[in-house]
């Protein structure tokens, strides 16, 4: 049992081994693909004080700002529109469509409308988030257990504490669903937005810099950095999740 | 139709031992020209009932006949069609109801501790926080319940949370308690465990109870009455007096006048069954 914790280390270690190994007989060319040694120096150096570190946290700050407004916005209108199937119907493909639209089509558009500035990449990214909440938050007040709406009507429950008390707290679980796939994709289509005309920091403007002047470690740290933010980002809220929605999955 | 008995005329001699007067224990709810229709398909049609203050009365019948759609349209869940539904002359919304799911997991609220959801129904009606504390301990010490109720329901068995439940109805000291093949999905010990918790309950409070069961023995062993329903349109095949002894034990199960009941009715619901 206690050596099973150490299972997840072992694909690390291996996935370095392998690189170390594709350096040392030199598969690749070594510019294209530094050695972990120097790639992790740079990550090291960059996230201590250096320019990396300013660009991880602007790709926070923008990602942060994302799946606020989308969370702001997604989730009272899923609330109105899961509560009414009707009204859920009657919307159902006009959410879907845009659900499945890639938001990164719809940079031109954004960045027609609002420019080339902070609030462009910000807002394609609440769009891209906020589809995903809604329909997830709207599911979930949909699929609320009918027993237990009974139940609280039996009690003598008002139909607003029905809402306050039991259809809220039921669709909490499938809420952290869409926020989880939500954050996910807020930072890939923000980290992409970065990388376009006028950015001058975030990790996508790191990654695409360093990879024009050819500073290769630069470039892999920027990644790694990059990763261990989506990580990052999905395991807070999962730990949060699991602190707030503690009866999720019982 | 002769599906539709008179309210004594169907019991057997074997219980004939009962006054002629005893279907006339003041009644408690008044049930008149109650129709419902689902879709196309008439549940009730133009359906009378009564049933009697502080008596358990089980309901049996058919597969499909309506009898939780019975007790869901006198507790307000479901909404019907036509007819009146009185608790002694007043209406639902002036009548304090308990209701007691079958699926406990689902009635539960898995959010708020055991003690909480207990207490939830005296929160609903804004008791104030230190009384429904006192409350709640008071009926649990009744109840001689030993759960640990801090832990959520998702971390109790299945019988503690249907207890759980149970006492989340009783905490209001409701006037009617209603259930809803409460035991059926427990197993068998805990089955028989909770029959007595809540035979021990009702000759306690005498509060009124209406069971619906889908186990025959248990449907009788608890009653005062067993209401009979016929297929659909439900009607009363029969509303058998059970006057058995309380506290009803194991003897019971074995008691010639309980086994003389019990077949009674199995032979009007095998009757109902074949009319098909």
């Amino acid at each position: 049992m206690k050596r099973d914790a150490f299972l997840p280390v072992v694909g690390v270690i291996g996935l370095i081994a392998v690189w170390y190994v594709a350096v040392w007989i030199k598969v690749v060319d070594p510019v294209l693909l530094p050695s972990p040694g120097a790639t992790f120096t740079a990550l090291a150096k960059g996230m201590a004080g250096g320019a990396l570190a300013v660009d991880f946290l602007r790709t926070v700050e923008r990602t942060g700002y994302a799946i606020a407004i989308a969370t702001v916005f997604a989730v009272p209108v899923g609330i109105v529109l899961g509560s009414s199937e009707r009204l859920y119907r009657s919307v159902e493909f006009v959410i879907d469509f845009f659900r499945s639209t890639p938001a990164s089509a719809l940079f031109p558009l954004f960045l027609v409308v609002f420019g080339v500035g902070d609030k462009t990449k910000i807002l394609v990214g609440s769009f891209a988030a906020a589809l995903g909440i809604l329909f997830n938050v709207a599911y979930g007040v949909m699929h609320a257990r009918k027993t237990r709406l009974l139940a609280a009507r039996v009690m003598g429950a008002s139909r607003l504490r029905v809402l306050t008390d039991v259809l809220l707290l039921e669709s909490l679980p499938q809420t952290f669903v869409g926020l989880r796939s939500g954050v996910s994709i807020a930072l890939v289509i923000v980290v992409v937005a970065e990388m376009f005309i006028g950015s001058q920091d975030g990790l996508g403007h790191a990654v695409f810099e360093a990879q024009q002047l050819f500073r290769m470690p630069e470039m892999y740290a920027a990644i790694f950095a990059a990763g261990a933010l989506g990580y990052g980002l999905n395991l807070l809220f999962l730990l949060v999740e699991k602190r707030f929605v503690h009866w999720s999955g019982k | 139709m002769s599906a539709v008995a008179k309210e004594n005329a169907a019991v057997p001699p074997g219980t004939a031992a009962v006054r002629p007067g005893a279907g006339d224990d003041s009644i408690h709810i008044t049930i008149r020209g109650l129709s419902k229709k689902f879709q196309d398909v008439v549940i009730y049609d133009n359906f009378d009932l009564d049933i009697p203050r502080g008596k358990f009365v089980s309901v049996f019948g058919p597969n499909g006949c309506g009898k939780s759609t019975l007790i869901n349209m006198i507790a307000g869940l479901t909404p019907i069609d036509a007819g009146t539904i009185l608790f002694g002359g007043k209406t639902l919304k002036e009548t304090k109801i308990g209701y007691v799911f079958q699926n406990y997991r689902e009635a539960l609220f898995p959010w708020l501790r055991s003690f909480e959801n207990i207490a939830y129904p005296l929160k609903l009606m804004q008791v104030p926080k230190a009384e429904r504390r006192a409350k709640v301990e008071r009926l649990v010490e009744h109840m001689g319940v030993k759960i640990d109720l801090a832990r959520y329901p998702y971390e109790l068995s299945g019988g503690q949370m249907q207890l759980v439940s149970i006492m989340r109805s009783l905490v209001v000291d409701p006037e009617v308690l209603f259930l809803d093949e409460p035991f059926s999905a427990l197993d068998y010990e805990m089955t028989l465990f909770m029959r007595e918790q809540l035979q021990r309950v009702f000759y306690e409070t005498r509060t009124t109870m209406v069971l619906v069961s889908h186990d025959l023995e248990e449907a009788v062993y608890l009653a005062d009455r067993v209401l009979l329903l016929s297929r659909r349109p439900a009607r009363i095949a029969d509303y058998a007096l059970a006057p058995l002894a309380r506290p009803r034990t194991d003897a019971t199960l074995s008691d010639p006048q309980f086994v003389q009941l019990k077949g009674h009715c199995l032979e009007i619901f095998q009757r109902e069954v074949r009319k098909s």
